[in-house]
């Protein structure tokens, strides 16, 4: 289990959820021993090569194959050990679907599979290796437990749950580094409730992975005009508990979801969904990615022009409000 | 032990059950070109080399049998019922509604079924997965996995095959049934691998052809003649509906639905060929 502390946090933010994957898997592999971690060619990128050198035994290299990496860590799952693969999203997600799908989803086995730089955190390199579909993929496989969480202080909280945890997981890693904390040290995961990260009337934003941080700024802004707009942030996208999330929206007039994701398929699906089940009168925005691959940039520009940057959000729900 | 003519016997009734619940299931059908090639693979292993039986099907030291090329589960479900895992009646359920032994088996290891199979090229890298762990805890046992030569159109099994050489997997041997054809036909035609077994020992593998993968003696030749230092993979040449001479090796069987006059015909033909 991985200790929240001041320090560790600052490291991890300097690194980004990315690179702070490998130390924060260390940490639990101390009391994990039948702990496993698989990568496909990604060991740098997830910072995994001090776990390599403490553990070499636990660690394996399999390759540019993220199909055989899924195939393998549902081998080693079924012999009983507790596998956590990782690569890119768009490679652990969609090129290896069918694998998450009928292997680890199929068979109900202990398998995490960890999503490095998911939505469009790799920036300038393009949609090869942008992720705007892994929401909707993974909650669409029965079981599979789905977790997106905001910073690195969640992260570890992830973390630190998967390793007690028995059975198929996508834990979906977004931001880049120096991505600002929304949790601190005292922060105590539970994946059945939306974390109430700011308290307000009428508005209520819900959000899902680091884009929270600009949600966070945007309710800042928001107050400066007088707009006093709740946010949650929900990091357990699958199971999600309609009850207490149709609990939540009641409350409120306008619901505002907010991801790094293709906006008719993520979170805001999730939450239409309960809307129009649970009959809920209120008014509901969805802001995320539009039906197309976003125009390449750095990141900061790419949330820019894909308007989920907090002045967007911002202007979205005053527009709104008008 | 099975003797050579016990495990032909064993195969013989294999094959009898692999047609009735072909016949029984009526309109679904069932793959019987592909379960006919594998009957003396699975009945040799079964018979003579895993080491397994249905009181160690959930003994961490038993051998493990994945059945890649999983539209065979019939020949399995058979081989199971056999050897004693499963009962003639759980087999008979064979595509029956809401069973536990349809087209495509589904992972259930108090019965013998190590994983859920039917997608084709993803066995081997479990295989590789369960042989790892083995390394892992030093545990003796072996790890089986059988394919289909067609399946080795699929990339991963590649994959697998690079894997496993590179962590020196001794302890698996992958077990290829070359009948020479999938479902559109003959694989020469469809897609061709060229030089099969000079294609896996270039991965890395240490090869044993069999001449006649229908053949007891010969499959058991190459069952005791193992690396151990290396990956190991029989390859089998079989025939496609081995066994039912008047369809032996022709294209059309891959999956059959049966009228009861090829079902009389077919079963007179498998007793005069004994």
């Amino acid at each position: 289990m991985i200790n929240l502390n001041r320090k560790d946090i600052g490291n991890w933010t300097r690194l980004g959820m990315r690179k702070a994957y490998g130390p924060m898997l260390e940490t639990v592999a101390e009391d994990h021993p039948e702990l496993v971690a698989l990568t496909a060619d990604v060991a740098d990128s997830a910072n995994l090569i001090p776990f390599k050198e403490k553990f070499p035994r636990q660690f394996y290299n399999i390759g540019i194959a993220e199909q055989n990496m899924t195939g393998i860590a549902c081998g080693m799952a079924k012999e009983g050990h507790n596998v956590f693969l990782c690569s890119f999203a768009p490679f652990v997600s969609m090129r290896n679907y069918e694998a998450v799908r009928t292997l680890a989803g199929y068979m109900n086995l202990n398998v995490k599979i960890v999503a490095l730089a998911s939505g469009m955190s790799l920036g300038v390199q393009g949609n090869t290796h942008y992720c705007l579909e892994d929401i909707s993929l993974m909650r669409s496989i029965p079981g599979m437990l789905v977790l997106s969480p905001a910073d690195v202080v969640e992260e570890a909280e992830c973390i630190s749950f998967l390793a007690d945890y028995e059975g198929p997981a996508y834990l979906r890693l977004t931001g880049i580094d120096g991505t600002p904390t929304v949790f601190n040290e005292e922060y105590d995961l539970n994946i059945h409730t939306p974390a109430l990260l700011r308290e307000g009337e009428t508005v209520a934003i819900i959000s899902t992975g680091s884009i929270t941080s600009e949600c966070l700024r945007a309710t800042r802004a928001l107050k400066n005009e007088g707009i006093n707009s709740a946010l949650y942030d929900i990091c357990c996208l699958k199971p999600v508990d309609d009850r207490e999330l149709a609990s939540i929206i009641s409350r409120y007039k306008y619901i505002i979801t907010v991801e790094e994701h293709f906006r008719g398929s993520g979170l805001g699906s999730i939450i239409s969904g309960i809307v129009s089940d649970k009959n809920i009168p209120c008014r509901l925005i969805r802001l995320g990615i539009d039906d197309r691959f976003p125009h390449v940039g750095a990141y900061s520009h790419v949330m820019q022009t894909s308007h989920l940057t907090a002045p967007y959000i911002k202007e979205a729900i005053i527009s709104e409000l008008k | 032990m099975n003797t050579i003519e016990q495990i032909a016997d064993i195969a013989r009734r294999i094959r009898e059950d692999i047609l009735e619940m072909t016949y029984k299931s009526g309109v679904n059908g069932g793959h019987l070109g592909g379960a006919f090639s594998s009957t003396e693979i699975l009945a040799t292993l079964y018979g003579r080399v895993l080491n397994l039986s249905p009181d160690l099907v959930t003994d961490s030291r038993r051998d493990r049998f994945i059945l890649s090329k999983g539209h065979t589960a019939i020949a399995h479900y058979a081989a199971l019922a056999e050897y004693g895992f499963i009962t003639k009646e759980e087999m008979m359920t064979f595509e029956e509604p809401d069973t536990w032994f349809p087209t495509h088996e589904i992972m259930n290891i108090e019965k013998g079924i190590e994983i859920s199979s039917g997608s084709l090229g993803y066995g081997l890298s479990i295989g590789v997965g369960i042989a790892l762990s083995a390394k892992i805890r030093k545990s003796k046992f072996k790890t089986y996995v059988l394919l289909g030569d067609g399946e080795c159109n699929e990339g991963t099994v590649w994959e697998a095959a690079m894997a496993a050489a590179k962590y020196k997997l001794d302890n698996i041997v992958a077990v290829i049934d070359v009948n020479g054809q999938s479902l559109d036909g003959y694989i020469m035609d469809t897609m061709p691998i060229y030089h099969m077994e000079k294609v896996w020992e270039g991965f890395g593998w240490n090869v044993l052809s069999v001449d006649d993968g229908n053949d007891i003696s010969e499959l058991l030749g190459a069952f005791y003649s193992l690396s151990m230092e290396k990956p190991n993979v029989v390859i089998a040449h079989t025939l496609k509906a081995k066994g039912i001479p008047s369809i032996e090796g022709k294209v059309g069987w891959h999956h059959a639905r049966l009228t009861e006059e090829q079902y009389m015909a077919f079963k007179k033909e498998m007793e005069n060929a004994q």
